[in-house]
């Protein structure tokens, strides 16, 4: 659907949106100036539209659950922790790891703006973003657990963590059960991105 | 496509907005609680008179932060993108005329 904000269709062809000419514009203005190199911004976009995303929070969260001396580490040091996997960067300098228990369960949400452990997930979704889960994150965490489809027992805790530019959180979320036996590898895969925001949980072993 | 293995970035626009900003950090001339202070600013003011979505909003309040810091501090003028967007909306204009490459055209001379 065309709009006045989606901007004009030429009989020549779609013109560049109004924000799309202001990006390029701006680009342009960097690039003239010598601030800003547009190899630069292809190795950024590359790094976190390829190389850089949920995976490497599985891995982690993985090796806690296989390894309890690794476990023990995370929590203590999260970002030492991860930088001994290899998962260092920007966003990604003060990580706390927080640990679901039986009696507990964490969130995560910035309610600030959309701060977020880049390293180890990524860029975040459209809704970490969105006004309503910033806002309604905080004031009514178990009715948006329940709109994620994430019912928790009426005797587990919900702690909410509102992420900063100085401190990012991860979810370790509770290992599932009929996970044991798998290896790292194998536990990676059923860790998901929303289990260590805390929306989600992790998925079940099929057999 | 397992939950979270969606593309990074909606648009192509997203991807550069969001990287100017990072090329700027790295760049060690934009500090990142700076940064996420102003963003936070803009988008409690975007969000007075609407609901952000997280999507097209959040990238253009991403983008007016971005463009009011450099304006403040003074490495770019304010109506130079408004000039450039002329520029490059002409540029876009005329390549469509021309049969071939047309992305290529824009912007090279």
């Amino acid at each position: 659907m065309e709009s006045s904000e989606n901007g004009p269709v030429s009989a020549h062809g779609h013109l560049p949106t109004d924000p799309e000419l202001r990006v390029k514009a701006l680009e342009e203005i960097l690039v003239r100036k010598g601030l800003v190199e547009p190899a630069a911004l292809d190795a950024i976009i590359d790094m976190y539209q390829n190389r850089v995303g949920p995976r490497n929070g599985a891995r982690v969260v993985a090796r806690a659950w296989s390894d309890q001396d690794f476990r023990t580490a995370l929590l203590a040091d999260a970002t030492g922790a991860i930088a001994g996997m290899g998962y260092a960067g920007r966003q990604g300098e003060h990580i706390t790891a927080v640990e679901n228990t039986p009696d507990m369960h964490n969130i995560v949400v910035c309610t600030l703006c959309s701060c977020y452990p880049w390293p180890l997930l990524g860029i975040p979704p459209g809704w970490y973003k969105s006004d309503e889960y910033r806002a309604r994150a905080v004031r009514e965490p178990r009715k948006v657990l329940a709109d994620f489809g994430v019912t928790l027992p009426e005797d587990k805790a919900v702690r909410v963590w509102d992420s900063t530019a100085e401190m990012r959180y991860i979810v370790i979320p509770e290992r599932p059960p009929g996970s044991m036996g798998l290896d790292e590898e194998a536990l990676a895969e059923l860790v998901t991105r929303d289990s260590m925001i805390g929306t989600g949980l992790p998925m079940e072993p099929q057999f | 496509m397992t939950p979270g293995s969606e593309p990074a970035f909606d648009s192509p626009w997203h991807a550069r907005a969001f990287a100017l900003a990072v090329a700027e950090n790295e760049a060690d001339r934009l500090s990142w609680p700076d940064w996420t202070a102003r963003l936070g600013a803009t988008l409690r003011n975007c969000g007075l008179s609407q609901s952000l979505n997280g999507g097209d909003d959040y990238f253009l309040a991403w983008l007016d932060t971005l463009e009011s810091m450099l304006v403040e501090e003074g490495r770019i003028e304010r109506g130079e993108i408004e000039q450039v967007m002329a520029e490059l909306a002409e540029a876009h204009e005329f390549a469509l005329h021309e049969p071939r490459n047309v992305q290529h055209s824009v912007g090279s001379d």
